[in-house]
């Protein structure tokens, strides 16, 4: 509850920030506090302090799950704002606005990761799209900016009517939005819930970016200003998972048995288009779009498997994920040169740099005693786990494999090819902000359990 | 404690290496750092040698079931030898070579070892895993940073060949691991599953293929030539003195004693492909014109009859395993050190262009002759040992119905052997100087007292191979009482 009623109001504060102050740094700082102030009253709800009571008729339910999901997600926007905030502040002049966007985005992750009810999934995916299409187009004088966007927009809002559809289809069958009426009785799938199932596992396949319904990535991606493409790509597509597990866990684990051969070839398609199509990219950001639906393959044996090591595993996933990936952009949004060439002998000129790309990229790549390797770790043996999966487990290394490819592609311009040297913004703060994230990636990678014990260690209130 | 040091000295004198800013001081810290490890090396072996001081146990992810276990049975203090008494002679016989970044050089040197020490002693499957990928790492940053002129496509070949073996062993051990009572990774869990035959058989080649393309075992060995061709001699000599051992070991540890019944169902193909890996490397070796990818192929024939008696399934063949293992870790050393003296001087590998350098370089010529020999396991070295005996386990294993068939075979292979290896010291070390060889000098005197080091254990370990026989004894006895015969 901290999270949704404060994120919305320092939203509101961050856009009224503009009126007072001019100067982007001011609005940085602020924004960075306000971050601050986020994370700390979600970690203060985690232990049990709540700022806010209110009867919400069990329409969100407020589990350690959500909780640290959220407060995962809060921290990696922290880094996000810490490392990448000043290259907000190149995209155009309202920054205000930017920052008050993401904080309502927040908001409605912090929605998405405590429904109780199908309503509210709605009212989460709604309050995380919309100002993500504005994000997407807020670099208005750049042409592919507003046409990712439209895109964005207009596919977007099909998959949102996707999912009021198949809501109203359960609705019908089932006379209740209430997740746990609508997982009672359901052993056999009527016509109707079946429809209603496939259509609300489509339009959430459309948010994750997961094959079939992931050709907007790209484009999207590509299109939009390279600091939001990093958000996109990390807080908002977990924040996706968090609903997506929420919705298939709460509502249809009973009948996982009959659709999980769906779910099952959903996962396959999205690893191999992900991985294979990464490969032929000539630009890094293009590429790592493609990544993003590859490492979404991944987060899918979640929900393929749906038990106890699959929830640990994505929430293992989406905080190695999202900070590996959040390195990334960060480095690559300082490159003049958005192709494997640009990234020639970076090691030679800005060693810190290239050295924790490599840590984010073997993350991402799955290298142990990175956090990546144990989150792939948790995802296998969740699908092993589960049983009658080994065809996709194998799919999904021999897929694992393929993605060595392109990120060691960049590992192998960093160090063994020679380049021009390149001005590259990096003070200080940076490079200990980037080697912060590197630790914690390798901390995460040799100690997993520090985080994933978090999930039981507080009570459920 | 002694297994803990010998992975934590090279890791944290490794990561200062990187800091280190001159060349001469972060290549005496390696070698200070090797010698250190070899000497607690040494300690656990003589004065320490007791089960008290050669494990380790802590917490490490209490929920997945895995333990920071790590303890040294006679292999693994062997293999733990093996690589703390080469990485010195490595570090000595290279000592004239310069690398741009020398400090990375050694600190990714010092690291692949930490990884390798840590393969040699860990009894958790994840641990094993972890340490396996560790040394992987430095190894591919080393070969594809330091290497010859295709150093970073053929690098990556290997990288890939090995990373896609290793994901499959992943899997399997994830699997291995849900099916223990106890939900655990521990290596003692794991002798105690009960599988299906089913079961078994594919979870072997899962397992498998990981430690087929380290060995390498045909058809897995592709990327094998290029990586030794290509890599800086030091690293050549790291990757085939020590790491092929990591396949070996590998099915030794975790394949035959854990799927003991698959082991036994896949005996006679991994024998078949062994078989075949070996004539045809030797064949090929006998073309080769290149010191580099001779030796290499050789490396190929040699690991194939490692691999076969393996599968034989007998105390006599298990036990020259051990004891090969070691011994084609030094003498292949000392093949790469002449190899590369020979490529410094005259800035060339071709066979062809080299001749009568015995006339040059007397003493060198002596060592390589005596090292050559060993290579083709004539008595009185230390190979010999090594192949006598893994040759009569084979003959008279009960594993196979075929085991006549197959030391027929790895015999042929023998015969090869010698002839490309006697062809080789023929053609470089003796006969008339070429052009080039005719201002050759003798080696230098830092390289003839590491190559007499080497000839030195040559002789020693063949004359009296009881020691390191019985240093063994108790890993092969457990490891044969849990395979399978039907």
């Amino acid at each position: 509850m901290n999270a949704i009623v404060l994120s919305a109001v320092l939203g509101v504060v961050m856009m009224f920030s503009g009126i007072f102050s001019q100067n982007k740094d001011v609005i940085r700082v602020t924004a960075i506090a306000a971050m601050i102030i986020l994370l700390i009253t979600n970690l203060l709800e985690l232990n049990g302090f709540r700022l806010f009571e209110f009867n919400t008729h069990n329409m969100l339910v407020f589990d350690t799950f959500g909780l640290l999901f959220n407060s995962v997600l809060f921290a990696c926007t922290l880094f996000f704002m810490l490392i990448s905030g000043k290259d907000i502040g190149h995209v155009g002049n309202n920054v205000a606005e930017y920052y008050a966007l993401i904080f309502f985005i927040l908001c409605g992750v912090a929605i998405v990761s405590s429904f109780n009810t199908l309503l509210l999934l709605f009212l989460g995916i709604e309050i995380i799209s919309i100002p993500l299409y504005i994000l997407t187009g807020s670099d208005k004088r750049n042409l592919k900016g507003n046409e990712a966007s439209l895109k964005y927009f207009l596919m977007g809002a099909f998959s949102t009517g996707l999912m009021l559809m198949g809501i109203a289809l359960i609705y019908g069958a089932k006379g209740s939005f209430q997740m746990d009426i609508i997982a009672m009785g359901s052993g056999q799938l009527t016509p109707m819930i079946t429809a209603g199932l496939l259509l609300l596992m489509f339009s959430m396949a459309f948010k994750v970016s997961a094959a079939p319904f992931h050709f907007w990535t790209p484009d999207v991606y590509d299109g939009a200003p390279t600091v939001f493409t990093s958000f996109m790509a990390t807080i908002v597509k977990a924040a996706a998972f968090v609903g997506f597990i929420r919705l298939f866990e709460g509502s249809f684990g009973d009948t996982q048995p009959q659709w999980r051969l769906i779910v099952a070839i959903i996962t396959a398609a999205t690893l191999l288009i992900g991985n294979i199509t990464a490969i032929f990219q000539q630009s890094v950001k293009r590429m790592l779009a493609y990544s993003s639906i590859a490492q979404a393959g991944f987060m899918m044996f979640a929900i393929v498997s749906l038990n106890e090591r699959g929830r640990e595993g994505l929430l293992f996933y989406a905080t190695a994920y999202c900070i590996a990936t959040i390195g990334v952009f960060a480095v690559l949004i300082r490159m003049r040169d958005y192709t494997f060439e640009g990234f020639n002998g970076l090691s030679r000129h800005h060693p810190t740099l290239a050295f924790t790309t490599t840590v984010f990229l073997l993350s991402l790549a799955g290298i142990p005693a990175t956090a990546g390797f144990m989150a792939k770790f948790y995802m296998l043996s969740a699908a092993v786990g589960a049983g009658e999966l080994l065809w996709l487990v194998i799919l999904g290394i021999i897929c694992a494999a393929i993605s060595v490819y392109y990120y060691f592609r960049i590992i192998q311009a960093m160090y063994f090819k020679e380049g021009e040297r390149q001005e590259i913004d990096s003070n200080p703060s940076f490079r200990y902000l980037l080697a912060a994230m590197a630790v914690i990636t390798l901390l995460l990678g040799i100690f997993p359990e520090w985080l994933v014990s978090k999930l039981y260690y507080f009570v459920d209130i | 404690m002694i297994p803990v040091l010998l992975i934590l000295i090279p890791f944290l004198t490794g990561i200062i290496s990187f800091f280190l800013k001159n060349e001469r001081i972060a290549r005496g810290w390696s070698l200070l750092s090797a010698l250190i490890t070899f000497a607690v090396s040494l300690t656990g072996l003589v004065f320490l040698n007791n089960y008290e001081y050669l494990h380790a146990d802590a917490a490490w992810m209490p929920a997945l079931g895995s333990r920071f276990s790590i303890a040294m049975d006679g292999m693994g203090q062997m293999l733990c030898l093996l690589t703390a008494l080469l990485f010195p002679v490595i570090f000595i016989a290279t000592w004239r070579q310069t690398y741009t970044r020398a400090n990375s050089f050694y600190g990714l040197m010092l690291l692949a070892q930490a990884g390798l020490m840590g393969v040699f002693v860990s009894v958790d499957a994840l641990l094993f895993y972890f340490f396996w990928e560790l040394a992987l790492i430095p190894a591919y940053f080393l070969c594809s940073r330091w290497g010859g002129e295709k150093r970073i496509q053929v690098t990556f070949k290997f990288f890939i060949y090995t990373f896609v073996g290793s994901l499959f062993m992943l899997v399997g051990l994830i699997y291995l691991y849900t099916r223990t009572p106890d939900q655990s990774f521990a290596l003692t869990s794991f002798y105690n599953l009960h599988l299906t035959h089913t079961e078994e058989s594919w979870l072997f080649w899962m397992i498998f293929i990981a430690f087929a393309v380290k060995m390498p075992v045909f058809p897995f060995h592709t990327w094998q030539p290029d990586t030794y061709e290509q890599s800086p001699s030091a690293v050549t000599m790291v990757l085939s003195g020590i790491m092929v051992k990591m396949g070996i070991f590998g099915v030794i540890r975790w394949l035959a004693p854990v799927l003991s019944f698959g082991t036994w169902a896949w005996g006679d193909t991994v024998s078949v492909l062994s078989i075949i890996g070996m004539i045809y490397a030797s064949l090929i070796a006998i073309q080769q014109d290149d010191l580099k990818r001779l030796i290499a192929y050789s490396s190929i024939a040699h690991i194939g009859l490692m691999a076969l008696a393996i599968f034989a399934t007998n105390d006599i063949s298990m036990q020259g395993v051990m004891i090969q293992m070691f011994s084609h870790g030094v003498n292949i050393t000392g093949m790469w050190i002449v190899v590369d003296l020979i490529e410094r001087q005259f800035k060339t590998r071709k066979i062809s262009e080299l001749g009568g350098l015995a006339q040059k370089a007397p003493v060198l010529a002596i060592l390589l002759v005596i090292i050559a020999l060993a290579n083709i396991a004539l008595p009185l070295t230390n190979a010999f040992v090594g192949e006598f005996l893994m040759f009569s386990g084979v003959f008279t294993s009960a594993a196979s119905k075929y085991s006549v068939l197959f030391a027929a075979g790895a015999g042929i292979s023998i015969i090869l052997s010698a002839i490309y290896t006697l062809n080789m010291i023929q053609r470089v070390f003796y006969g008339s100087t070429t052009t080039l060889t005719a201002r050759g000098k003798d080696a230098g005197r830092n390289e003839l007292w590491i190559l007499s080091v080497i000839v030195v254990l040559i002789l020693v370990v063949g004359v009296f191979p009881k020691p390191m026989l019985s240093l063994t004894l108790d890993t092969v006895q457990q490891v044969i009482s849990r395979m399978f015969i039907q």
